[in-house]
């Protein structure tokens, strides 16, 4: 599969769409909410981390994604491990 | 709810080449699963379990590999099943061997094979199966523990050691991935007739309320089931096929 180019906003549309199939309704999933917030642990951010690596070869390490708390803090870190 | 098995999927079954491991690879085929037979140096074995499910109308691919190679072993037999087959969602954890000896007089070399073999390959070969199983939200995994390890046999420190710590990794991982519709669980053979306890004693049957060795089929019909969409609910358990061994 050809890989995705990182952008800020695709990053946060794949994120959007892969926490949303975790549970949380599509507009609770803004930058600002916290995965306390959505009931989105630690399996789903282990999820999260393979669909990013899958869409974009970005390899997230599982130290890294423990420190994250919001969706934004997400999207950061993937377009930050790519640049 | 519990889905059922997707079309195409694929089972994984390594040490295939023959006894246990060859008969769980027949049963999974039989119920419709492909299924890669893995094998470390008996190709020709390998070939012949292929060939036989394939006679019985079955899919099935030899795929060649020492699971206890650190290096990326486990990468290369999903990646050459999932272009060849189709997606790995059943896992069984088979290959295992042993090298007996007192504890006393046990080397590192002899514990450390068996672990590197039966317990660490078994955990990175879960680790690397998770991936496409999660994605799907169905997955299979069964480790083949052994009634050794629950309880003691002397001389087998280092195999009892691995099989007990495939018990408790079975349960744990089997928490943390059951909601993605993935169960992980263990079957525990007694005294089975296989190349591997060819030299055992006949007094080792006053130990089995059953009175004979088991048979590779009988371990593999516990496998069977426990990969099947019916034991969609039954996930970290272990179940013992060893004629009343552990009762």
């Amino acid at each position: 599969m050809a890989e995705k180019t990182i952008t800020p906003e695709a990053v946060e549309t794949t994120v959007r769409e892969a926490l949303a199939q975790f549970g949380p309704e599509p507009e609770e999933i803004t930058l600002d909410a916290t995965f306390e917030q959505l009931d989105v642990d630690s399996l789903d951010l282990a999820e999260l981390s393979q669909i990013i690596e899958d869409e974009y070869g970005v390899k997230l390490k599982g130290e890294d994604v423990g420190k994250i708390k919001t969706v934004g803090d997400a999207v950061d870190l993937v377009v930050n491990r790519a640049g | 709810m519990s889905k059922t098995r997707p079309e195409g999927a694929t089972a994984l079954v390594t040490g295939a080449s023959k006894g246990i491991g060859a008969a769980i690879a027949l049963a999974l085929a039989e119920d419709g699963w492909s299924v890669g037979v893995n094998y470390r140096s008996d190709r020709e074995g390998a070939e012949r379990t292929v060939k036989a499910i394939e006679e019985a109308g079955g899919r099935a691919l030899a795929v060649g590999g020492d699971v206890s190679d650190a290096n990326g072993v486990a990468d290369e037999l999903f990646g050459s099943l999932e272009s060849e087959l189709g997606p790995v969602l059943a896992l069984v954890n088979n290959a295992g061997i042993t090298a007996d000896g007192l504890a006393i007089q046990m080397g590192d070399d002899d514990w450390n094979r068996v672990i590197d073999t039966n317990l660490t390959a078994a955990f990175r070969m879960t680790r690397r199966a998770m991936r496409p199983m999660i994605k799907a939200r169905y997955g299979r995994i069964v480790n083949i523990a052994s009634v050794v390890g629950p309880r003691a046999n002397a001389g087998q420190a280092n195999y009892a050691a691995a099989k007990a710590g495939l018990i408790g990794m079975t349960k744990t991982v089997a928490a943390e991935v059951a909601r993605r519709g993935v169960t992980v669980n263990a079957v525990a053979p007694g005294f089975i007739a296989t190349d591997m306890t060819e030299e055992l004693p006949d007094a080792i049957l006053d130990a089995v309320p059953a009175k004979r060795v088991g048979t590779p089929e009988e371990v593999a019909a516990a496998v069977r089931f426990l990969a099947s969409d019916a034991a969609a609910y039954v996930t970290g358990s272990t179940l013992f096929v060893d004629g009343g061994m552990s009762a």
